[in-house]
C-alpha cells in the first residue's frame, strides 16, 4: 500500500544481523579476556601454509589480467542473457528475437574494437 | 511487430549506431580529424530525423517532446562545439585518438536519452551512459597525473551520487509502486510524508552533484582544471543541461505537488551556489579554475528558473543554458588557443598584455567575460535578464535580487581577465597562438551567437516558449 510502507518482513533478517554481529564480537570479546598471551616470532608470523613468508604480499599484477577479467564479465553477461532468453523463446516471437540480435550486434562491435586493440593477444 | 513505437527513440537509435559505426572507423582511419567530421555529420543525421520523432514510446518510458528536443539541441551543440575545439588541442596534448570522438558521442546519447526519459529507471540509464563516457574523457591524456586525478575523483563521486539517485528512486517506488514520472504524482495525490521528504533530498543531492550546485560542487574545480579543456568545455555545459532537463522534468510534473517543499531546498541551494561560486572564483589564479567555479555559479542561476516553476520559468531556464553553451564553450576555446606545445596557457599570468601580442584574441576574450558577467549587448544579459524576470513573476524578487548582487561580485573575476589582457605590458617573448581551422569556426560561430543572442534573442526567446507548450 503506497505511504503506509513497513519492512516486517525483514525483520528476521534484521534479527540475524543484530545476532550475528554480537555473535562476532562478543567471541572476539570473550577470547581477548580469557586467552594466555605469549606471543613469540614464529607465532606473530604472517600465515603462509607453513612456509616461510618471502617478499611483500603486495605484488604488482600485469594490466592484462584486469583486461582479461572485464572482456571475461562482459561476454559472461551476454552468455547469462541469452539463457532465459532461449527459455521463453517461443513464447516471446520475433520482438524478442529482433531485440537480442541487435544486443549481440552491439557487443560485436566491442569485440571487433577489442580484437583490433590486440586485448586478446598475449606477449 | 509494429515498427512505428520505435519512432520517438529513432534519433537515440541513429545516434547509437553512429557512434558504434564512429567507434569502428577509428580502427582503419588513420587522421583523426576525419574522425571528428564523422562526428559532426552523425549529428547531422540524428538532427534530420528529429523533426518526425515527436510522440510517446515503451509504454510512457520514453518521450520526445518540445522540452527534450530544445535539450537535444543544446547536446547538439556542445558536441559539435566541443569536437571544433579539440581538433587541434588533442595534437597538442598528444593524445589523439579516435575512441575520443565515439565517447562523446555515447555521452551525447547518454544526454539525449535523459532528457526524453519519463521513467525513472531510464533517466538512470541514460545518466550512467553519460557519466561513464565522461569519466574516460576527464582522464583522456593518458601521461598527465592531474588528468588521471580528475577522472579518478570524478568517477568516485560520480559513483556515490548515482548510488544516492538510485536510493531516491527506491524511496519513491516504495511510496507509489511505480518509476514512471507521470505516473507518480497520481500515485502520491499530494500526500507528504517521511519517506517522500527522503527521496526528494536523496533526488536533489545526485541532481545537485551533476549540475554542480554547492555543497555538492567539491568535485567541479579539481575535475575541470585536471581533465583537457576541451572536455572541460564539454562537461560544463552538456551534462549539466542534462541534469537541469531531468530536474526540470522530475520536479515540475512528477513532484510538482510538492512544489513548496522541495523549492525551499532549491531556494537554498541556489543563494549558497551562487555564493561559492562567485565568492571563490575570486581568488582563482588559474583560468580553468576559475572557469569551474564561474560554471558552479551560473548553475545556481539557472536553478532559479525551475524555483519559480511554470512555462516562464522552465524556458527562462532552458534559454540561459543555451546562451550558457555558446559563452562558455567560447571562453574555454580561448584558452584552448593559448595551449601551444611547452606553454600551458592556463595562468592568469598568461593573458598579461595579451591585447598588445593577440589583439583578435583578446577582443574575443572580452566578448565572452562580458557576456559571462551579464554586460549588454552580450546573450549572457539576455540569459540573465529573462530568468530574473522569472523570478520576479513567480514571487521571488529578493532572490532576484540577491542574484543581482552575485552577479556585480563576478563582474570582479570575469573583468579581472579584461584588465590582464589591456591594462598590462606583455612580459617576455609572446607566445604563439594554437590556431587551427576548426578552431576558428568554433570561435565565430560562438562569437556570432553570443552577439545575435544579446541584439536580437526574439526569435530563440520565441523557440523556447514554444518547446515548452
Amino acid at each position: 500500500m503506497p505511504g503506509t510502507y513497513l519492512p516486517s518482513n525483514y525483520l528476521p533478517v534484521f534479527i540475524f544481523l543484530v545476532v550475528a554481529i554480537a555473535f562476532g564480537l562478543g567471541a572476539l570479546l570473550i577470547g581477548a579476556i580469557f586467552r594466555i598471551r605469549r606471543p613469540y616470532k614464529e607465532k606473530l608470523m604472517p600465515y603462509e601454509s607453513g612456509i616461510d613468508p618471502v617478499g611483500e604480499p603486495r605484488v604488482r599484477f600485469s594490466i592484462r589480467f584486469y583486461i582479461i577479467a572485464m572482456l571475461f564479465v562482459v561476454f559472461d553477461v551476454e552468455a547469462i542473457f541469452l539463457y532465459p532468453w532461449a527459455v521463453v523463446f517461443d513464447k516471446i516471437g520475433l520482438y524478442a528475437f529482433v531485440e537480442m540480435v541487435i544486443f549481440i550486434f552491439i557487443l560485436l562491435v566491442g569485440y571487433l574494437y577489442a580484437w583490433k586493440k590486440e586485448a586478446f593477444t598475449w606477449e | 511487430m509494429d515498427i512505428t513505437i520505435i519512432k520517438p527513440i529513432l534519433p537515440e537509435i541513429v545516434m547509437a549506431a553512429l557512434a558504434c559505426v564512429v567507434l569502428i572507423l577509428e580502427l582503419f582511419i588513420h587522421k583523426k580529424e576525419t574522425i571528428g567530421v564523422f562526428a559532426i555529420l552523425a549529428v547531422a543525421a540524428v538532427s534530420y530525423v528529429i523533426p518526425q520523432s515527436f510522440g510517446s514510446a515503451f509504454n510512457g518510458m520514453f518521450i520526445s517532446d518540445g522540452y527534450s528536443v530544445f535539450f537535444k539541441f543544446i547536446f547538439f551543440i556542445n558536441l559539435i562545439l566541443a569536437v571544433l575545439i579539440s581538433i587541434r588541442y588533442l595534437k597538442i596534448e598528444r593524445s589523439e585518438f579516435g575512441e575520443y570522438y565515439s565517447l562523446m558521442m555515447f555521452a551525447t546519447l547518454g544526454m539525449m536519452i535523459m532528457a526524453s526519459a519519463t521513467d525513472l529507471i531510464v533517466l538512470y540509464l541514460g545518466l550512467e551512459l553519460m557519466a561513464l563516457s565522461t569519466y574516460i574523457l576527464a582522464g583522456f591524456i593518458r601521461h598527465d597525473r592531474r588528468s588521471n586525478e580528475a577522472a579518478l575523483k570524478y568517477f568516485f563521486l560520480g559513483a556515490f551520487s548515482s548510488a544516492i539517485l538510485l536510493y531516491g528512486i527506491t524511496m519513491i517506488y516504495a511510496l507509489t509502486g511505480t518509476t514512471n514520472i507521470l505516473a507518480i504524482a497520481s500515485q502520491l495525490q499530494g500526500k507528504m510524508t517521511t519517506q517522500l521528504i527522503l527521496a526528494i533530498v536523496f533526488l536533489v543531492v545526485a541532481f545537485g552533484f551533476k549540475i554542480a550546485l554547492a555543497p555538492f560542487h567539491m568535485w567541479t574545480p579539481d575535475v575541470y582544471e585536471g581533465a583537457p579543456t576541451s572536455i572541460t568545455a564539454f562537461m560544463s555545459v552538456g551534462p549539466k543541461a542534462a541534469a537541469f532537463a531531468a530536474l526540470g522534468r522530475v520536479f515540475t510534473t512528477g513532484l510538482i505537488d510538492f512544489a513548496p517543499d522541495w523549492r525551499g531546498i532549491l531556494i537554498a541551494l541556489s543563494i549558497l551556489t551562487m555564493a561559492v561560486g562567485n565568492i571563490l572564483a575570486i581568488q582563482q589564479s588559474n583560468i580553468k579554475r576559475m572557469l569551474a567555479y564561474s560554471s558552479i555559479a551560473h548553475a545556481g542561476y539557472a536553478v532559479i528558473g525551475v524555483i519559480a516553476g511554470g512555462a516562464e520559468g522552465l524556458s527562462a531556464m532552458m534559454n540561459y543554458l543555451f546562451i550558457y553553451a555558446f559563452m562558455n564553450i567560447g571562453a574555454f576555446a580561448v584558452v584552448i588557443m593559448l595551449r601551444v606545445e611547452g606553454v600551458k596557457g592556463e595562468e592568469l599570468e598568461h593573458y598579461r598584455g595579451l591585447a598588445k601580442t593577440h589583439p583578435l584574441a583578446a577582443v574575443l576574450m572580452l566578448i565572452f567575460m562580458f557576456s559571462l558577467t551579464g554586460i549588454p549587448p552580450t546573450g549572457g544579459f539576455i540569459g540573465k535578464f529573462y530568468l530574473f524576470k522569472a523570478a520576479v513573476g513567480a514571487g521571488y524578487a529578493w532572490l532576484a535580487v540577491v542574484a543581482v548582487v552575485f552577479s556585480v561580485i563576478s563582474a570582479y573575476f570575469y573583468l579581472r581577465v579584461v584588465m590582464y589582457m589591456y591594462m598590462h605590458e606583455p612580459e617576455g617573448e609572446p607566445a604563439a597562438l594554437a590556431t587551427s581551422t576548426p578552431l576558428g569556426l568554433a570561435l565565430l560561430i560562438t562569437t556570432i551567437m553570443v552577439i545575435v543572442l544579446g541584439v536580437y534573442p526574439s526569435p530563440f526567446l520565441a523557440f523556447a516558449r514554444l518547446a515548452i507548450g
